[in-house]
């Protein structure tokens, strides 16, 4: 079947009169890796809360696998399948980095009350469980993440190592699609460079499709099967990153005029 | 100023002089607001030392000795050699207790010549005469002038003389101050383990230590603090350092002795001690489900209250036979059941509308719902199911069939309230560390990303609301059971606020800190209502909270024994500076593992950028 894991259908968000996005159709496909790119203001991060339901749309629809997700609270939306990291991590900061990866899972788990209070099997094994699964999220990033860090709290980890933990914690959630809202924004070009590796194999071995926030146009170049262009809210244009790369109206965009594409 | 305070060494009269007048400023100022609260004069009746000191002075004499202290600490910088301190700091107290004295001469004066007794209750004839000693103006001014400054003094000279000196006077002092200040406690003791002999020497018939007691109480605390001198530290230290099953050994024996001393202890006290206890219980029982609301879900509930009302008002409608509308008279047991079952309702209901708001707003909204809940008890719409402001009473005591619980054996008081805490320890345990605690505990961090990582916050709030309803519906029923009545008026809004300093003081999020918090609280100063352990200081307790709260939120806002998670919290940088160096020490051990990732990194950047 044709159907797309999420679609989008002419959505449209108002703030105040302000058209923050207007007219987009958007589509991702199982196993696709999508950036969205555009200047700052473009509509991008407010396109990723409409998704994940932080905002909600003003006219339009969004699918995920065929079902609206529309006005749906923002931990149904995860537990349906789509977590996200945020442009401006945030992390728990005052939890350790296996417990912000544990909490994650909370909408994969159920033991409530009584099962803590009465150290049910139950419990027991879910909590074994919801630790090695953490453990083995926390392990597919090197040892940044792992070993004496694991009982640090979050706030102790370097710039570059929250980023990472953001996208840990996303994991766990055991999506289908993740938002990684600017994943390598305040990355050296070491760091960057490895964590574009990272994106592949987030792929490749975890087969998650991936929808990306991306400054960076040498990820975006790297990563991506297809590149959406936004502008004032609006999509200018769609394709893979050599076809976007030279449309005019993506350069305008960016670039305030139009110039000879001579890259 | 900075750069002076480097110079070395510095001589005694180059003062640093507005430091040292707003020192003495702040010295006198205290002394004045403490004898126009009127606690000098009316603590003067207890006896401290028989017929040499009473408490009344012992406090006004504290103040030029804390603050010369104060006044004359060094701020010690790390990396820098600091000033050794000296006659320097000698001269800073001395002069900073003289300005103090100097004040409170002042207010002699000013006592002699004027009357303000209009808006200054305490501005009496008595606390002249108190202040003069009973002989004259010229006396008392002199006489304070040569205290205050030989008592700032004596407060900067904690500072020169060896540290061995300084931890010994501390601990004679003290030792006897609370030896002599918990007498009643001491004597009802004593007696309990036959002693009583101890106690008649101990004491002056009057109250208050005996000279000859003094000195050789005092040797003894002096001598045993020379001999375990760095053992306690040690001894905890080793427990800090301890891991795994050593740990887990140690930590099970000291449960143990914890667990008997709180069963067998009880049997050797009296009625006094065993009340304060059960008054500690019933308040422990509200600050461990407050603790779990606050500290772990970090919802701010000033109406904490509501929930120990409807226990209190459930048990006694469903147990006591004068209840004026139904009065099934059940058993303790089984109205407990529905005590749970009304308290989580409550909960929800109280919690439903309100979850939605955040910080401050909650706050206020319960605050609100708290003060609701009382005046529905006391109002005459439902008088006629609740008794109004008569309140329910007659409510049995609890029948155990071998016992029964009520309020004149404060002892099975004790065991009962013992009983449902340590039901709410395990509870605030085992949850913590489980899938909705971390829940919990993200909601309190950032409530938005925890909803967007699948967290339904809305459950998780309620949840926490009803888990510390039914805690606090707990405390209620024991209350109904010891009082044997129910009034709206036990249930005043400084409850909640109580409460919260208990945790507050005691330590956010850390079951132990909201232990210590309640005996130190509750049981030495006494709740509410009840009474604790300084009798004395009743009227002054609601001061005193105030003090310490704003003492606490000062110089150590994590409480008295603070949460690992909490102090991290408040003292970020030191925290990281620790990691940073902990982390150097840890990578350069695992050097090796390092460069092999590294390698495969670079191998995976080069792939990608293909």
């Amino acid at each position: 079947m044709s159907e797309h894991l999420l679609e989008i259908r002419d959505l449209k968000v108002t703030f105040g009169g302000l058209d923050a996005l207007s007219g987009l159709d958007f589509h991702v496909d199982e196993g696709e890796i999508v950036s969205v790119i555009g200047p700052n203001g473009a509509g991008k991060t407010t396109f990723f809360n409409l998704i994940s339901g932080l905002v909600a749309p003003t006219e339009g629809e969004i699918l995920f696998e065929g079902e609206s997700i529309v006005g749906l609270d923002p931990s149904i939306v995860t537990s349906l399948g789509i977590a996200r990291t945020f442009q401006n991590v945030r992390l728990f900061p005052n939890m350790t980095i296996l417990e912000n990866v544990m909490v994650a899972q909370h909408c994969r788990t159920s033991q409530q009350v009584f099962g803590a209070l009465l150290q049910t099997k139950a419990f027991k094994k879910e909590e074994s469980e919801i630790r090695e699964r953490a453990e083995e999220i926390l392990g597919f990033f090197g040892h940044r993440l792992v070993g004496y860090r694991m009982d640090q709290p979050a706030f102790a980890l370097s710039y570059a190592n929250r980023r990472r933990l953001e996208i840990a914690r996303a994991m766990a959630t055991q999506p289908r699609l993740l938002l990684l809202d600017e994943p390598v924004a305040g990355m050296n070009p070491m760091e960057t460079a490895e964590l574009t590796a990272l994106i592949g194999r987030l792929r490749s071995d975890w087969g998650f499709t991936i929808v990306m926030i991306e400054h960076e146009m040498k990820v975006v170049r790297d990563v991506s099967d297809r590149v959406v262009v936004l502008d004032h809210g609006v999509p200018i244009a769609q394709g893979s990153y050599d076809e976007v790369s030279i449309n005019p109206s993506v350069v305008e965009a960016y670039l305030g005029r139009p110039v000879e594409a001579d890259r | 100023m900075n750069e002076r305070a480097m110079d070395l060494p510095r001589s005694a009269v180059d003062q640093n002089w507005p430091h040292v007048l707003r020192w003495g400023l702040v010295c006198g100022l205290v002394l004045v607001s403490l004898c126009l609260v009127g606690m000098p004069v009316e603590l003067d009746k207890r006896a401290i030392i028989e017929r040499h000191l009473s408490l009344g002075y012992l406090f006004v004499l504290l103040v030029p000795i804390a603050i010369g202290w104060v006044s004359s600490t060094l701020l010690v910088l790390e990396g820098v050699e600091n000033r050794r301190q000296g006659l320097y700091d000698l001269v800073t107290g001395l002069v900073v207790g003289l300005i103090g004295g100097g004040v409170l001469s002042l207010l002699m004066v000013a006592l002699d010549n004027w009357n303000l007794r209009d808006p200054l209750v305490n501005w009496s004839p008595q606390l002249f005469r108190f202040l003069t000693y009973e002989n004259g103006m010229g006396f008392g001014a002199a006489a304070w002038l040569c205290t205050g400054a030989l008592l700032g003094l004596a407060g900067a000279a904690l500072h020169v003389v060896p540290s061995v000196v300084r931890r010994t006077t501390a601990f004679v002092v003290f030792g006897l101050f609370f030896l002599s200040v918990l007498e009643a406690a001491i004597s009802d003791l004593s007696e309990g383990f036959g002693l009583e002999s101890l106690t008649d020497w101990l004491y002056a018939k009057k109250g208050g230590l005996t000279v000859t007691s003094t000195i050789v109480v005092g040797l003894v605390i002096g001598a045993a603090s020379m001999v375990t001198r760095g053992r306690v530290k040690a001894a905890t230290n080793r427990y800090r350092d301890m891991e795994g099953a050593e740990r887990q050994k140690a930590s099970m024996i000291l449960f143990v002795v914890v667990a008997v001393l709180c069963i067998v202890l009880p049997m050797f006290l009296g009625k006094i001690m065993n009340e304060l206890l059960a008054n500690v219980g019933i308040f422990l029982l509200l600050a461990l489900g407050l603790n779990i609301v606050v500290g772990l879900a970090g919802l701010l509930d000033l109406g904490y209250v509501a929930f120990f009302a409807v226990g209190g008002y459930t048990t006694a409608v469903l147990t006591s036979p004068n209840s004026p509308w139904f009065a099934p008279e059940l058993h303790f047991g089984v109205a407990l059941v529905f005590v749970v079952i009304a308290a989580g309702l409550t909960g929800l209901l109280i919690g439903a509308p309100v979850i939605r708001m955040r910080g401050d707003y909650l706050a206020i909204v319960t605050l609100g719902f708290g003060e609701i809940i009382r005046l529905l008890f006391m109002s005459d719409w439902l008088g006629p199911y609740f008794g109004g402001a008569q309140g329910i009473t007659n409510i049995p005591g609890v029948d155990l069939g071998f016992a029964t619980v009520k309020g004149t054996d404060p002892r099975s008081v004790f065991y009962l309230v013992l009983v449902f805490c340590a039901i709410a320890i395990y509870t605030s345990w085992r949850l913590q560390a489980s899938r909705l605690g971390r829940a919990w505990m993200a909601v309190r961090e950032d409530e938005q990303v925890a909803e967007a990582m699948g967290i339904n916050t809305v459950n998780a709030k309620l949840m926490a609301f009803v888990v510390g309803a039914v805690l606090a519906s707990f405390s209620g029923a024991v209350l109904a059971a010891k009082v044997g009545s129910i009034f709206p008026t036990s249930f005043m809004i400084l409850v909640s606020i109580i409460i919260l300093v208990v945790v507050i003081v005691g330590g956010m999020g850390n079951i132990a800190g909201v232990l210590v918090g309640s005996f130190v609280l509750i049981g030495v100063l006494g709740g509410p209502k009840q009474p604790g352990l300084l009798q004395e200081f009743q009227n002054y307790k609601l001061l005193i909270y105030g003090i310490l709260l704003v003492f606490m939120m000062l110089k150590r806002p994590e409480g008295l024994v603070p949460s690992a998670r909490r102090s991290r919290e408040l003292h970020q940088d030191e925290f990281l500076q620790d990691a940073w160096l902990q982390g150097d020490k840890l990578e350069s051990e695992e050097e090796e593992g390092t460069v092999v990732t590294a390698t495969v990194s670079t191998g995976e950047v080069g792939g990608a950028e293909e």
